[in-house]
């Protein structure tokens, strides 16, 4: 396989035109914009808390490339149901996969089919993609309004 | 297959019209002849930065090896030789772009603290509050800042000259936004995101002819104008003086030199009624704790030990640009602008961004339903590099209502078959997201 298709797999060039929770969450609980400032690409990811502290529902809207609204599309659909601190241990797992940092095939993980992203390592250019709904998610569960793949 | 002629393959259909090469220069630029993954390069992005002629590199090389030493401070014949070819790249820059007198050449580093030092220097000097300055709607961000940061120092405002949609300047609107109150014009010779060529002859000489003003025009009024060439110095003739520009920006590494060196030209008279915008070694008459006194233009302007060797390898591609010949440069740019633009149409939706009736070698697109960052990615796959994103012009993308666009900029060294590439790759990348 080459390099790109590695990245560009199917599901993700489905992913990319047909995004899950495409769609804004009215009076959402927390909602927050994630940043991508060396490309101008922005989402903003919509979050619903219930009593037991798992993500009831999880939604995202905006603009970017295939890589991070696919990205983004497939973490709503497979965080949605978890509890929050699940969720974060999930992106911690993703975050260091895309930067390399991870081998998800060699060691025990939580990722499931997030681990179609591994290929983002081989374009440094790329990882922030993968990761702009990642950190707005985290920084919707900090209260923030607005984070930025730069932090 | 790239021909070996560089003449279109697809040339002589209906659509497309044949490309015959002026030039045959690939030859000269060492990376363009290296293979990427066992692919040759299709190198599409000199508008951010071209590639280097061996002859750049070799001056630059040779002088390491058997010259170096610094300039303007030792009395030793290696600094003599040293000063000569750095000052030597004065007069040829002086000459390129017909300046007066290489006293107003300034060194730099770059188009970005050529703008820098106009704003900071002639700006804080001569601005006050509710000032105007006048810049236009496809500017590079390094064209924008600057003044914003001016503006908030002296209260000065800016005054933007609209596009219309197919990116060309609406002049009519900037006649109505000239006034007494215009102190600064600011504004590129060719938009690195459209391509646009702005007719910057006329927007110096209406700005020359406002009332009141800065006395950049004739009989003291007018207001001065500055040109970014950071897009035009290595794409067409430039004759400073046939322009009356008052100062024109511009980057030793978009014109075949090295990175770390540029250019401001400014006329003598500005430039002798600016305060410092740095100070340090090499730009003082006299120091003691009282009282510091300057060097004239263009030393003024030059603190500190300056990228010597870049120097003079930008003296070696001015060498080099002569040779080549700017008049055969502008036309096989143009003809492969017309081809590219003409193959590009063939791809199934493509919209071109930018399609004023004077263009420089730049051509902008989005693909529909394809990112700009996706298509940069996977053209890579191909050998074919691209810039995508928002040019440091987002204003520019605003105006079009894109977030980013995808670039492939043209250098006298391409010919069709890289175009061809492009073409080629943009198709496969439409049926993968189709
Ligand atoms: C029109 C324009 N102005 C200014 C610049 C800034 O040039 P530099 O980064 O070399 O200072 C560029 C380069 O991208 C440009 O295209």
């Amino acid at each position: 396989m080459s390099r790109s298709n590695e990245l560009y797999q199917q599901v993700i060039l489905d992913h990319n035109k047909n995004p899950r929770n495409y769609r804004v969450i009215p009076e959402a609980e927390l909602v927050c914009e994630g940043h991508n400032p060396l490309c101008g690409d922005h989402i903003t990811i919509y979050v619903n808390v219930d009593a037991t502290g798992a993500i009831s529902d999880l939604s995202f809207q905006g603009n970017g490339c295939a890589i991070s609204k696919a990205s983004a599309s497939m973490m709503t659909a497979y965080l949605k149901g978890k509890p929050i601190e699940e969720a974060k241990l999930i992106f911690s797992e993703f975050h260091d996969m895309v930067r390399g940092e991870f081998d998800p095939k060699s060691r025990e993980n939580h990722l499931g089919k997030l681990i179609l992203f591994e290929g983002v390592k081989e374009y440094s250019s790329r990882i922030k993609c993968a990761s702009l709904a990642w950190h707005a998610l985290m920084g919707a569960l900090e209260k923030k309004q607005s984070a930025t793949t730069e932090a | 297959m790239p021909n070996p002629s560089g003449t279109s393959a697809a040339g002589g259909t209906a659509s497309i019209p044949a490309f015959k090469p002026v030039l045959d220069i690939k030859k000269d630029f060492p990376v363009l002849n290296r293979q990427f993954g066992g692919m040759p390069l299709h190198y599409l992005d000199s508008a951010a930065t071209t590639q280097k002629p061996l002859a750049v590199i070799e001056a630059m090389n040779t002088f390491y090896m058997e010259s170096y030493g610094t300039v303007r401070r030792g009395v030793y014949r290696l600094s003599e030789k040293a000063t000569e070819a750095y000052e030597g790249t004065r007069k040829k820059i002086a000459a390129l772009i017909n300046a007066a007198s290489e006293r107003e050449i300034i060194y730099t580093s770059g188009t970005t603290q050529s703008i820098n030092l106009v704003a900071y220097s002639y700006g804080r000097k001569f601005l006050k509050a509710g000032d105007e300055i006048i810049l236009s709607q496809i500017e590079h961000h390094a064209n924008i800042v600057p003044w914003q940061l001016i503006g908030e120092m002296t209260g000065a405002v800016i005054k933007v000259i609209p596009v219309d949609d197919t990116g060309t300047l609406i002049l009519e609107e900037y006649k109505k936004l000239l006034s007494e109150r215009t102190r600064i014009v600011a504004v590129n010779h060719i938009s690195n995101a459209l391509g646009t060529i702005n007719p910057v002859k006329e927007i110096i000489r209406l700005a020359h002819a406002v009332p009141g003003g800065t006395g950049a025009g004739p009989g003291g009024r007018g207001a001065v104008v500055l040109v970014d060439g950071a897009q035009s110095i290595a794409h067409m003739a430039v004759d400073v003086r046939d322009l009356d520009a008052d100062f024109y920006a511009f980057s030793g590494h978009k014109m075949f030199g090295p990175t770390g060196v540029g250019i401001l030209y400014g006329k003598l008279a500005l430039l002798e009624s600016m305060p410092p915008y740095q100070g340090g070694g090499d730009m003082i008459m006299k120091v003691t704790f009282e009282k510091t006194t300057y060097q004239s233009p263009p030393h003024r302007f030059e603190a500190g030990t300056p990228p010597i060797v870049e120097v003079l390898g930008l003296g070696a591609a001015v060498d080099y640009l002569k040779k080549t010949g700017l008049d055969r440069i502008a036309a096989h740019e143009h003809a492969l602008l017309e081809y590219g633009t003409a193959v590009l149409k063939e791809v199934p939706g493509l919209r071109l961004i930018g399609t004023a009736a004077e263009k420089g070698s730049i051509l902008s697109f989005t693909l529909e339903g394809v990112h700009p960052h996706d298509i940069g990615t996977l053209l890579d796959e191909d050998g074919i590099a691209i810039r995508a994103g928002h040019h440091c012009a987002q204003p520019t993308m605003d105006r079009f209502g894109v977030p980013a666009t995808a670039r492939a900029s043209i250098g006298p060294y391409n010919d069709a078959s890289d175009l061809d590439a492009l073409a080629k790759g943009l198709k496969r990348i439409g049926e993968m997201f189709r």
